[in-house]
């Protein structure tokens, strides 16, 4: 599903003195299928932008456009459900949101309140337990006796168990061990790939953007400052640190290993497998003169 | 929909009102409740409204606030307006409708109950809006004080009423942060018949508490590392500070109530 925002701008606490902006003027567009980043700093309005995805905030000002759906600052909260059957948003810490006696119920939670039948989000349920990397048994238990990362997985669980055509991804991986962190956005990917998902991280982590995005946007004080590619991104050192963000930490390397061996790789490269291949490049080319 | 309750919500400023000190403020606001039940008469309602003003003023703060926070009696108001119109039948009528009888001492009972509870929901929000509830709790301890004799744990209760209203903001958020997570899961909290709508409120009820008790434990560990065993010899970081304009506030209080007493039928 496309999704666009025009001119997007939010204020909280409209109409009160109170009243601050936190999204001025916002274009982001996001064809379907991308896998879209949204990196900036601290209260640049990441949060913020992830709500409008699913008709959680009413842009105060502007137009978004989810499919063929427009929300806009009047519209009526009944035709924002069906919106978010479409739009899955994995919201930061979703362990918060666990409340059932069950793991099972769980995850049926989200189904079921879009009315899917019992049998068939039961069906999704015990699918995507095991996709989420937990054993089965699991389900019976109650979502309170399992670890916090357990139940990040069920959180996570639950929210594709409404099979979104568009996941929204806010700090997913906040507060993992780092091989939990890897093992649940190699997940994503994979079910970004698999099901021809939209997807659309929220993140600060610029390793993540790097890796996996098609797209990113770069958020700064509440305006959406830059659009382009990692590769286009990540080459502009001078704009990241005007927005104050920093270089992935592969790029980083990358420009010690150029500056050391005094030379210049064609590409910035965004994986640990990339930038090996290229400097083995580099070598094989020494070795041969 | 949690940003729109500004009833009670302190705004700093730097008037005449802020700067008091706790104590006096909340000597004032109570001895006014008393006082105002003593008013009984045109010229008695005057007062009261006009030194209620008079306060208002001097307290710089915005109408906005106030009217806001008349926002949940306004029906109360409405409703005894309406039963003394309808129901006092003493002096002229007024207007005659044959089934309805509007008598001037009904009239006049409606405008000074209404008069009665303006200047209450004034005075106390005037209160909670110029003193931030970490003063208004050392107020309270203070002026509790003297009971500590009588084995009444002053300190204990003025802690819970600083840490209780230090996390209302935070577990405000937090209900915010899980009703939209449910909502974003096809949670319904505005449709459907009341059942639906009490169903729905379990998927925020068992979150929010959870989350509350794991504060609470987060908390308590966090003070008993850095040593807290209760009041017992505690000094203040906030010393109180009785000035010539507290005894001012009292005193103009006094010469009200006296105008009062001297001017009511």
């Amino acid at each position: 599903m496309d999704i666009k925002l025009q001119q997007v701008s939010y204020a909280y606490a409209k109409g009160t003195p109170f009243e601050k902006y936190a999204l001025f003027d916002v274009n982001v567009a996001i064809t379907s299928g991308t896998y879209q980043a949204i990196i900036g700093h601290t209260g640049s309005g990441k949060s913020t932008i992830l709500q409008h995805f699913n008709g959680l905030l009413k842009p105060s000002k502007g137009q978004v456009h989810i499919g063929d759906r427009i929300i806009e600052a009047d519209k009526k909260a009944k035709e924002l459900k069906p919106i978010r059957q479409k739009v899955g948003i994995v919201f930061q810490f979703p362990e918060h949101q666990l409340f059932e006696e069950t793991v099972l119920k769980d995850i049926m939670f989200g189904p079921m309140n879009f009315g899917i039948p019992k049998e068939e989000a039961e069906r999704r349920a015990r699918e995507l337990v095991q996709l989420v990397g937990l054993p089965e048994e699991v389900l019976e238990k109650s979502p309170f006796d399992l670890s916090g990362g357990q139940m990040r997985r069920v959180a996570i669980a639950g929210v594709l168990a409404m099979e979104p055509e568009v996941l929204v991804l806010d700090e997913p991986t906040a507060g993992l061990d780092p091989r939990g962190q890897k093992e649940i956005m190699d997940m994503f990917y994979t079910l970004h790939k698999e099901r021809g998902l939209t997807t659309i991280l929220v993140t600060h982590s610029m390793e993540d953007a790097a890796r996996y995005a098609d797209e990113i946007v770069i958020m700064h004080e509440g305006r959406s400052v830059m659009t382009g590619t990692p590769r286009e991104l990540f080459n502009d050192t001078e704009a990241l640190k005007q927005y104050r963000l920093e270089l992935p930490r592969i790029v980083k390397f990358q420009r010690r290993i150029e500056k050391m061996l005094g030379i210049k790789l064609p590409k910035v490269c965004l994986t640990e497998e990339e930038l090996a291949a290229e400097v083995a490049l580099v070598v094989k080319g020494r070795e041969q003169t | 929909m949690m940003e729109k309750m500004i009833f009670g919500r302190y705004i700093p400023g730097d008037s005449f009102v802020h700067r008091l000190d706790p104590r006096s403020k909340l000597l004032f606001v109570f001895a006014f409740i008393v006082i105002v039940f003593l008013a009984n008469n045109t010229i008695t309602y005057v007062l009261l409204l006009a030194f209620t003003i008079g306060v208002i003023l001097l307290s710089r703060i915005r109408l906005y606030f106030l009217i806001n926070g008349l926002k949940p009696v306004i029906f109360l108001m409405i409703f005894t307006f309406l039963i003394h119109i309808l129901f006092t039948r003493e002096g002229t009528v007024l207007i005659d409708w044959g089934f309805l009888k509007v008598y001037e001492e009904g009239l006049k009972q409606g405008i000074f109950i209404s008069i009665r509870f303006l200047v209450l929901v004034f005075m106390t929000s005037v209160l909670t809006l110029t003193t931030s509830p970490i003063s208004i709790t050392d107020g309270v301890e203070t002026l509790l004080g003297p009971f500590k004799k009588v084995k009444l744990p002053v300190h204990e209760l003025a802690l819970m009423m600083s840490i209780s209203l230090r996390f209302i903001p935070t577990l405000m958020d937090e209900t915010d942060k899980i009703m939209k997570a449910q909502m974003a899961r096809g949670s319904d909290l505005s449709a459907g018949s009341l059942k639906d709508r009490l169903k729905a409120v379990v998927p925020l009820l068992v979150p929010l508490f959870v989350s509350a008790f794991k504060r609470a434990e987060d908390l308590a560990t966090a003070m008993e590392v850095r040593g807290y065993r209760g009041g017992e010899g505690r000094t203040r970081y906030r010393q109180l500070k009785w000035d010539v304009s507290d005894t001012l506030a009292i005193a103009s209080l006094v010469v009200m109530a006296v105008l009062l007493v001297y001017f009511r039928n």
